[in-house]
């Protein structure tokens, strides 16, 4: 063993804090990839990442289409910020990328998060971003085990195979 | 590369404890790859391992949102049978390869 001892990762906390569809998708699965791994794992919700956690938002997120220079026709032509900002469209876009994760069995974000917490996961909200919101506890979905300060959060990510990451 | 005896036979095992050889399996080897895992399988925990072997023997990838709507256990339970990392270890028990799944 000596030097060549492995250190698995025990883990992760990770800080969602925009609310886009594919930002709370990648929180889900990163965090939810974890558990899976049997690795300890917690998302702490913050900012626009909220709207993930918010029953009246949850299943209604949006891939932005205007500013998101990675986005592309399908077929891969260059997708003008113009044609993003029309009705419908982000809509439309979001309903294909839906589609897109709904085939690899990438479940709706209320059933993801039933499926990382019934794994172990756990799920906070930042307790600063709900009072700037002006949200209330019973905004949020149902099993979000706690609103958190900073602090709170950061002493729940102790021991030295634990990482932080920031999506 | 590892070999086991299980029941009068012999059996391959890959690095990670995967079995090289899928049709060598049966329940008696599912049980004598458990206790190498020390774990005691039930009939519940058969019955996942059979489901698993399904899915995937019809081409599917294998996903624990697939098991939690198979109608034999849900995903608690799932992880609870098969604790830390219930997909890889059930497919290893159930003489699968290393599922490739993200989710």
């Amino acid at each position: 063993m000596g030097t060549d001892e492995k250190k698995p990762l025990e883990k992760v906390c990770i800080i969602c804090a925009k609310g886009n569809l594919e930002d709370v998708m990648a929180a889900l699965i990163m965090a939810n990839g974890a558990v899976m791994e049997g690795i300890e794992a917690k998302i702490f919700f913050t900012f626009f990442g909220l709207d993930g956690i918010t029953k009246k938002q949850m299943n209604k997120l949006h891939t932005a289409t205007v500013g998101n220079p990675a986005m592309r026709m399908p077929g891969g032509l260059p997708f003008p910020t113009l044609l993003g900002a029309l009705p419908g469209v982000e809509a439309g876009v979001t309903a294909m990328m839906k589609k897109g994760m709904a085939k690899l069995d990438v479940p709706p974000v209320d059933e993801f998060l039933e499926m990382f917490t019934a794994g172990g996961g756990e799920v906070y909200a930042c307790k600063l971003a709900v009072e700037m919101f002006g949200l209330k506890k019973e905004d949020l979905w149902d099993d979000v085990q706690g609103i958190l300060t900073v602090g709170e959060f950061y002493e729940m990510c102790d021991g030295d195979r634990t990482q932080i990451i920031f999506t | 590369m590892k070999e086991l005896d299980i029941a009068g036979v012999t059996v391959k095992l890959d690095d990670e404890g995967y079995l090289v050889d899928s049709s060598q399996w049966n329940e008696d080897i599912a049980k004598g790859l458990a206790k190498e895992s020390g774990l005691e399988l039930t009939d519940k925990h058969l019955e996942v391992l059979k489901f698993l072997r399904d899915a995937f023997n019809a081409g599917e990838t294998l996903t624990i949102r697939k098991v939690g709507k198979s109608g034999i256990v849900d995903i608690k339970t799932f992880y609870k049978l098969f604790p830390k990392g219930p997909l890889k270890l059930a497919s290893k028990l159930g003489g699968l390869p290393k599922p490739t799944s993200c989710v």
